[in-house]
């Protein structure tokens, strides 16, 4: 079973898009959702939800307002600032990574720990095959542990149902959720656009991919609103020797499809369909899952 | 004051009314500090060209075991949180990137075999724009995963005397709590899509929960309805501007020119969006 993740270190390049033409090109596929701090994909996909269940991933400390006598032990080797000096003290939440340290050090045994809702995770089936997501808790942080349990989930469906393909939409940026999505893959999409944005967090997030050493490939969408940096986009990928798979126009229908809640396979015309076709094919050929 | 600006979703647009916002309030003479707290994909400084002039390095402290005093007693693995130690029978193994820097292991270790040192997880940079604008970015390192301890620090290094925009994240966990927490408001920049509306729908549901108010702003807006006017509508949401799609807007924003530099009617237009902003925060609310 072959992993390909789909990122774009810029926010709204189009992975979402791409990730459900994907699934539509490649079927049946495994699909996580893995931006479970935005989730979008069901809203393309419309999976069903055959199952669903509260994560817990996080704990917060708490004290005890009877046992606290006010001392200060918990506030001076809080190191995450969370801990607010009233009479009792209190936690603040928000600043608690559940580290345990104000446990430990309160010497009237006034702290104990909860556990957070960190995510409701939900196992569907769509018209291309299961799909697995998450939605982050409201005031829930630990978005990398979910987006663990969400790979973890996906995989033992893939093996269950003998299917040769994960494809996982990546949440932006370079951190936590992004490296959570990354680690252990064997390919990486990246969906960038030709705008000084979109180059420039394409710089970094190639670095990310290569810091963890994950062969990589790059699409550009949107490919002619700047066309002078679609070529840079190139220019760039050529010195780094990173394939560009394929560039797809703008277009006004994708905008509508998407608007209207469906995937962009059927309802574009050709000039957008080839080059995720192309794409599709050079993904095909990369992870040697034959499919679809 | 503290305008935050946020989104749930990447790309709707959060740069754009940051960097425009802040540039027209300096522009209007208004003290204005912009803060890129976006610090996966910083972007500002594309917009803002600033001539850096001071860079720090934001460190957390992680634990150094001395070999030669730890007896493989399993305290400061079974103590971590997080998984960052494991007690093996011939030493104890450290995963730098798992550590959040607690201390806890130090202070549980019962032979005094831990100490500290600095790890640098990223930077605070600052400067001022061409026509002097005060700038500052944070920039994770590369491969790093938590980026709260450099926002953190940059918001002890906001400007009180000035009217502070912060440039979020995407997102609504912890990177974008740790910057919206504690401002006087908080912009949310969608776009009329489905997907605009569900993630700003989980971003107005963090907000509430660190009761910060939050007022919108429409990008890429389309005439008529759209179901994020009527959802604003429905939860009492104000939409404080509206910034109508158009290619021409796409390509100098993508070729990364500003609006209010292309004309004087952009630069009223976002002065407008503070004039809206200023009253409900003076009165202690939106």
């Amino acid at each position: 079973m072959k992993q390909l993740v789909v990122l774009s270190g810029k926010g709204g390049t189009g992975k979402t898009t791409v990730t459900a033409s994907l699934a539509q090109l490649l079927k049946p596929v495994v699909v996580a959702d893995c931006d479970v701090e935005a989730p979008n994909l069901h809203l393309l996909l419309s999976p069903s939800t055959d199952n669903s269940f509260m994560l817990k991933v996080s704990r917060k400390a708490r004290i005890d307002p009877d046992l606290c006598t006010a001392c200060g032990a918990c506030e001076e080797s809080c190191r995450f600032g969370a801990i607010v000096a009233s009479d009792p003290y209190r936690v603040d939440a928000f600043r608690c990574e559940g580290c345990g340290v104000c446990g430990f050090v309160c010497p009237q045994n006034a702290v104990d720990f909860f556990e957070t809702d960190g995510a409701e995770v939900s196992v569907g089936t769509t018209l291309y095959g299961p799909m697995v997501g998450a939605e982050l808790a409201v005031g829930e942080e630990a978005s990398g542990k979910v987006v663990t349990r969400v790979r973890m989930e996906a995989q033992l469906i893939a093996h269950e149902a003998g299917l040769p393909l994960i494809i996982v939409d990546g949440s932006p940026g370079t951190g936590c959720p992004v490296i959570a999505s990354l680690s252990g893959a064997d390919l990486t999409l990246i969906v960038t656009e030709p705008s000084l944005s979109g180059l420039h967090d394409l710089e970094r997030i190639l670095q990310v991919a290569e810091h963890f050493g994950i062969p990589t490939m790059v699409c550009i969408n949107k490919c002619d609103i700047v066309p002078e940096l679609a070529g840079r986009i190139r220019e760039r990928c050529g010195e780094l020797g990173i394939e560009v798979a394929a560039e797809v126009p703008f277009s006004a229908e994708v905008v509508e499809a998407l608007r209207g809640g469906r995937p962009p396979l059927g309802n574009v015309s050709r000039e957008i369909e080839e080059p995720l076709r192309q794409l599709a094919k050079a993904i095909e050929a990369h992870t040697a899952v034959a499919t679809g | 004051m503290v305008i935050s600006v946020a989104a749930g979703k990447g790309g709707t647009g959060k740069t754009l009314v940051a960097v425009n916002l802040a540039m027209s309030l300096h522009r209007a003479g208004v003290k204005t500090l912009l803060t890129d707290a976006d610090v996966e994909e910083p972007n500002d400084h594309l917009f803002v060209n600033p001539a850096i002039s001071s860079r720090e390095n934001v460190t957390i402290s992680i634990p150094r075991i001395d070999e030669d005093l730890c007896d493989r007693c399993g305290e400061c693995s079974s103590f971590c949180a997080y998984g960052a130690l494991a007690t093996t029978p011939a030493r104890v193994i450290l995963f730098d990137e798992l550590c959040h820097g607690c201390g806890g292991c130090t202070l549980v270790c019962p032979l005094d075999a831990i100490s500290e040192e600095e790890r640098v997880i990223g930077a605070i940079e600052r400067g001022s724009s061409p026509e002097g604008m005060e700038f500052m970015q944070g920039i994770l390192e590369i491969g790093e995963p938590k980026a709260s301890p450099i926002i953190a620090a940059m918001k002890e290094r906001l400007d009180p005397e000035a009217v502070n925009i912060v440039d979020c994240g995407p997102g609504t966990g912890c990177a974008a709590m740790t910057t919206v927490q504690g401002s006087d408001v908080c912009l949310m920049v969608t776009e009329p899509t489905p997907f605009g509306l569900h993630d700003l729908l989980m971003a107005v549901k963090m907000a509430e929960e660190l009761d910060v108010p939050s007022l919108v702003v429409v990008n890429k807006d389309v005439p008529g309805d759209t179901e994020v006017k009527s959802f604003c509508a429905e939860h009492g949401l104000e939409i404080a501007l509206s910034i109508p799609f158009s290619m021409e807007t796409a390509r100098l924003t993508s070729s990364g020119i500003n609006l209010v530099d292309s004309g004087e009617e952009w630069q009223r237009f976002f002065y407008s969006l503070y004039e809206r902003i200023a009253p409900l925060v003076s009165s202690g609310g939106a």
